[in-house]
C-alpha cells in the first residue's frame, strides 16, 4: 500500500501550485467570469507549454504516457483555484478516445489536443436517459461514405468551447443495450450539428447538441463499430476520478478558508472558533475532507486496474465524495455567515463548483444505485 | 391529495369555509402567471413585482393580514390567517415583502407616536414606502448588540455616522429603520436607539453586494454625518434594543407564514421528478426517489403542525416559548433540503444556469432558489444563534 507521490509528481504539484498563485488568484478569476468570458486561451497555451496537456497522451503519439495519478495531481489544483480550462476534455477524453480513431487524422488531432489548439469532449448523456451511458437513442445510419447521425445529446462538459465532440450513437440495438453503440468524432462546424452553449452556475460553459442528419466518414469511428460502450465507460470512469480530485481540491480550499475565518472573525468579543458548536462543525468538515481524499485515492488506483470491484469502487467514491464535499461547502458558507453568501468570496463559488461536480456523470443518488447494481451483478 | 389542499379542511366551520372559497377565488384570479415559477422555486420576486402585489392586496382590503383593524389591518383570526397563507401557497401566489409590513409597521403601531403612525402606516399598506432594515454592521452580525453606528444629539437632530451591512433592498427603499448607538457607556444593549431615516437624506450612500445566486438583494449603507430629525426617534432614546427584540421575535413569526410555502417547493420538486426521464421510466416511479420525497413531505407536515399550534396559542395569548426559533431552524433546513432534492431530480437540466452572450434565455429558478436557500439559515439570526437562544432561554442551559 503506497499512497505517496513520486518525485516527478511532486514537481508537477509544485508547478500547478505556482501557476495557480501567479495566474489564478481569486480576484483575477472574478474579473474574468464577470466579463463573461470562458476559459483563457492564453493561459491554456501556457499550460500546454508546461506539458500538462501531454501528460496522459500515449508515448507513441508524443505524449508522456502518464497515469490517472498524474491527472489527479493536476485536477486537485484545478479545483483549488476554480480553474475554468477544459482539463477533463484534454487530459482524459482526448488521450483516451483519439488514439482509437479510425481515420488518419488521429496523429494530427492528438498533437493539436496536446498543444491546446483542439478541444475534444464527450457528449455523455441524452434527454431521456438521465445518467445512463447506455441509454443511447441517437441513430447512426450507414451511408455510401460513412454514417448519418440524428438525435439529441443533453450534455457535453465544456462543450461551449469544444472544437470536436465524441458522439455515441446506435448502429444497432435499442433502448439501454450496451451492444450496438458506436462512438463518432464530429467536428463542431459539421452541417446539421447545432451546439446549444449554456453557462452553468460554476461558470463552466457546457453544451447540449442536436444532430440532424450529420454526415461523417467511416474514418470518424472511434474504436469498433457497435462496441463503443466499453470505451465510453472507461473514458467516463477516468473523467469521474479526475473530477473527484478536483472536488477534493475545492473542498479542502473551502475548509481551509473556513478554518482561517473561525480564527480571525470575532463576535461577542472572541474568535467565533472558540464556540464549541463551530469547533465540532469544523471537526466534521475535517473528517469529511479526509474521507473524500481517501476515497479519491482508492478510485484513482482502481480505475486503471483489473480489479473486478473496480466499478463499485468508482461508484462508491463518486457517491461519497459528492456527499462529503457538499457537506463541507455548505458548512463553509454557513460558518462564514453573510460573507459566505456573497459573490465576492470564493466560498460560494466552491459550493457551486461542487454542486456541478456532484451532478457530473451522475450524482450521489445515481452512484448509490450503480454501486448496488454492480454488487448484484 | 394532502399537498393539494389545506390541512384544516376537515374542521372548518361554515364561515371559515366561505372565507376560504373567497380567498381561493381571489388568488386564482389575481396571481400573475409570470410570478408562479419563481415563487414555486422559493425565489424572491423583483421589487416592482412586490410593490404591484402589495397594491393589489391593499385594494382588496387585505394589505396587512396580520395587523389589527384600527391600523388598516384585516383583524383576522389565526384560522383565517392560516387559510389565507395556505391558499396563497396553493395558488403559487407570492409572500408579501415583510420589512415594512411585518418588521417596522408593528413597531410603529406599538411604540410610535400618533404623528408617526399617521405618517408611516398608510404608506406601508399602500406600498408607497419601501422600508429597509439597517441593523447589521460589518462587526455586528450575530453579536448585534455591539453595533457601533453612532447617533449624537445636536439641537433638534441626531447626527448619524457609521456603516450598515447587508441592508436588503436599500437600492429601492426610500426609508430605513436603523439601530444606532446613542450612548456609548454602560451595558451595550442599553445605549441603542431606533431611528427612522429617509434614504435621500444627505450623507447616505449605498454600495451593492451581489450574492451567490447572482442577484442584487443587498447592500452596504454608509452613513456620513446624516442629520436625522429627532422627531424620527421611535419611543424613547436608549430603548431601541427592547423594541428591536420584539421585532426580531416577529421576524421569526414571519417564517411561520413562510413555512406554509414549503408545499410550493415540494410540488415543484414532485413535478420535476415526474417529468425527469430515466432509462427505466419516470424518475418519480423510482422507489428511492419516491421514498426521499415522502420523507421530505412528512417533515413538512410535522413542521406545519408546529406552526398551527403556535398560531392557536397566539390567538389565546399564550406564550409559545422557543417554538418560533425552532420553526425558523427547521423551515430553513427543510427549504434547503427540498430545493436541493428538486435540483437533483433535474439531472443535466440543472447545468443550464445562464445564457452565453445573446444566447437563448434560461429559467434557472430551481437552481437560484436552491442557492438562495443557503442564506435562510444565516439571516434573521443564524441557526447557531437560534439554537443558543433556545438552549439559554428555554432549556435553562
Ligand atoms: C461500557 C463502558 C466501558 C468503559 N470502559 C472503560 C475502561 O475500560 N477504562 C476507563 O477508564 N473508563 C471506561 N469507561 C468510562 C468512559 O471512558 C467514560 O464513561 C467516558 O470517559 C465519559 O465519562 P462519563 O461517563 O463521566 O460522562 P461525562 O464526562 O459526564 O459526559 C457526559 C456527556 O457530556 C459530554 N461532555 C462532557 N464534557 C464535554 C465537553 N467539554 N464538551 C462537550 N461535551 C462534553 C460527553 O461527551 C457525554 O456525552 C467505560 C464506559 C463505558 C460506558
Ligand atoms: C442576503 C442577506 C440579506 C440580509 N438582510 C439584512 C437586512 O436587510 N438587514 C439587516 O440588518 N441584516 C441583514 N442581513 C444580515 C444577517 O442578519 C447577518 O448576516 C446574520 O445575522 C449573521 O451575521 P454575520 O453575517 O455577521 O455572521 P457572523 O455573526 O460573523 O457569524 C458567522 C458564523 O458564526 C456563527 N456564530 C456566531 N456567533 C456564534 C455563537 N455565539 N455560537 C455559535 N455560533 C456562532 C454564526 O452562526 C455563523 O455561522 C442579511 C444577510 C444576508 C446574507
Amino acid at each position: 500500500m503506497n499512497f505517496e507521490l513520486t518525485d516527478e509528481q511532486r514537481l508537477l504539484q509544485d508547478s500547478v501550485q505556482r501557476f495557480a498563485r501567479d495566474h489564478y488568484d481569486f480576484s483575477a478569476w472574478r474579473a474574468r467570469t464577470g466579463r463573461g468570458v470562458g476559459f483563457d486561451r492564453g493561459l491554456w497555451k501556457q499550460m500546454a507549454d508546461l506539458g500538462w496537456l501531454s501528460l496522459t497522451a500515449p508515448e507513441e503519439d508524443g505524449g508522456l504516457g502518464g497515469s490517472p495519478v498524474d491527472t489527479m495531481v493536476i485536477m486537485e489544483g484545478v479545483g483549488r483555484a476554480l480553474m475554468l480550462e477544459p482539463f477533463v476534455a484534454s487530459t482524459v477524453f482526448a488521450p483516451t478516445l483519439l488514439p482509437r480513431l479510425a481515420g488518419s487524422e488521429r496523429t494530427e488531432l492528438i498533437a493539436a489536443a496536446m498543444a491546446g489548439t483542439a478541444v475534444v469532449t464527450l457528449a455523455d448523456a441524452e434527454p431521456d436517459g438521465r445518467f445512463d451511458l447506455a441509454a443511447v437513442s441517437t441513430r447512426a445510419e450507414r451511408t455510401a461514405a460513412g454514417f448519418r447521425l440524428t438525435g439529441e445529446k443533453s450534455h457535453a462538459l465544456d462543450g461551449a468551447e469544444a472544437d470536436w465532440f465524441v458522439v455515441p450513437a446506435r448502429t444497432s440495438g435499442e433502448g439501454a443495450e450496451e451492444a450496438g453503440i458506436t462512438l463518432f468524432l464530429v467536428a463542431r462546424d459539421a452541417p446539421g450539428l447545432a451546439v446549444h452553449a449554456i453557462r452553468a452556475m460554476d461558470h463552466r460553459r457546457n453544451a447540449s447538441l442536436s444532430l440532424d442528419g450529420v454526415e461523417v466518414s467511416a474514418g470518424a469511428v472511434i474504436g469498433e463499430v457497435g462496441q463503443g460502450f466499453g470505451l465510453a465507460r472507461h473514458a467516463v470512469d477516468l473523467a469521474i476520478v479526475a473530477r473527484l480530485a478536483e472536488a477534493v481540491g475545492a473542498m479542502e480550499a473551502a475548509y481551509e478558508q473556513t478554518l482561517q475565518h473561525l480564527k480571525t472573525r470575532k463576535q461577542f468579543g472572541q474568535a467565533i472558533g472558540s464556540f464549541q458548536a463551530l469547533q465540532h462543525r469544523a471537526v466534521d468538515m475535517a473528517i469529511a475532507c479526509e474521507e473524500a481524499r481517501s476515497m479519491t485515492y482508492l478510485a484513482t488506483i482502481a480505475v486503471s486496474s483489473s480489479d473486478p470491484a473496480r466499478r463499485q469502487t468508482i461508484a462508491a467514491a463518486k457517491a461519497r465524495v459528492g456527499q462529503t464535499s457538499l457537506y463541507v461547502a455548505r458548512q463553509a458558507v454557513q460558518l462564514h455567515g453573510g460573507m459566505g453568501f456573497s459573490d465576492e468570496l470564493a466560498i460560494g463559488h466552491y459550493l457551486k463548483r461542487l454542486v456541478m461536480i456532484d451532478l457530473a456523470f451522475g450524482n450521489a443518488a445515481e452512484h448509490r444505485r450503480q454501486f448496488a447494481a454492480a454488487r448484484a451483478a | 391529495m394532502l399537498f393539494d389542499r389545506t390541512l384544516m379542511d376537515l374542521d372548518l366551520d361554515p364561515a371559515d369555509r366561505a372565507f376560504r372559497d373567497e380567498v381561493r377565488a381571489f388568488f386564482t384570479e389575481n396571481t400573475p402567471d409570470a410570478f408562479k415559477a419563481r415563487v414555486r422555486a422559493g425565489m424572491r420576486l423583483e421589487p416592482h413585482e412586490f410593490v404591484a402585489w402589495q397594491k393589489l392586496l391593499h385594494a382588496r382590503g387585505w394589505g396587512a393580514p396580520s395587523w389589527p383593524k384600527e391600523y388598516g389591518g384585516t383583524g383576522w383570526t389565526p384560522t383565517q390567517l392560516y387559510i389565507f397563507e395556505s391558499e396563497a401557497s396553493l395558488a403559487d401566489a407570492p409572500v408579501q415583502y415583510h420589512q415594512g409590513l411585518e418588521l417596522i409597521g408593528p413597531i410603529i403601531f406599538t411604540f410610535g407616536n400618533a404623528e408617526q403612525k399617521a405618517r408611516y402606516l398608510p404608506r406601508i399598506l399602500s406600498s408607497d414606502d419601501w422600508w429597509c432594515q439597517g441593523y447589521s454592521e460589518p462587526n455586528a452580525g450575530s453579536d448585534l448588540a455591539s453595533l457601533s453606528t453612532r447617533a449624537v444629539r445636536d439641537g433638534d437632530c441626531y447626527v448619524v455616522d457609521g456603516q450598515k451591512m447587508w441592508t436588503s433592498y436599500a437600492q429601492v427603499a426610500n426609508r430605513m429603520f436603523c439601530l444606532v448607538r446613542t450612548d456609548p457607556e454602560g451595558r451595550k444593549q442599553a445605549g441603542i436607539s431606533l431611528l427612522l431615516l429617509d434614504i435621500d437624506m444627505p450623507g447616505v450612500s449605498i454600495r451593492p453586494i451581489i450574492t451567490m445566486d447572482e442577484i442584487h438583494h443587498t447592500n452596504e449603507v454608509f452613513l456620513d454625518n446624516v442629520r436625522v430629525p429627532a422627531a424620527n426617534l421611535i419611543g424613547e432614546e436608549g430603548q431601541g434594543w427592547g423594541y428591536g427584540k420584539v421585532l426580531l421575535d416577529r421576524e421569526r413569526g414571519v417564517t411561520a407564514a413562510t413555512t406554509m410555502r414549503l408545499r410550493q417547493q415540494l410540488r415543484g420538486a414532485r413535478a420535476a421528478a415526474a417529468q425527469a426521464r430515466t432509462s427505466q421510466g419516470a424518475l418519480l416511479d423510482d422507489p428511492v426517489t419516491a421514498d426521499r420525497l415522502a420523507q421530505l413531505e412528512i417533515e413538512v407536515i410535522a413542521l406545519e403542525g408546529m406552526v398551527m399550534r403556535t398560531m392557536a396559542e397566539a390567538a389565546s395569548g399564550k406564550d409559545s416559548g422557543p417554538r418560533a426559533s425552532m420553526i425558523k431552524v427547521r423551515w430553513s433546513e427543510l427549504l434547503q433540503e427540498v430545493t436541493e432534492f428538486w435540483v437533483e431530480t433535474m439531472g443535466y437540466d440543472a447545468a443550464a444556469f445562464g445564457p452565453i452572450g445573446n444566447g437563448a434565455p434560461t429559467e434557472p429558478w430551481p437552481m437560484m432558489g436552491m442557492l438562495y436557500s443557503r442564506v435562510t439559515s444565516i439571516y434573521g439570526g443564524a441557526n447557531e444563534i437560534q439554537r443558543n437562544i433556545i438552549a439559554r432561554r428555554a432549556l435553562g442551559l
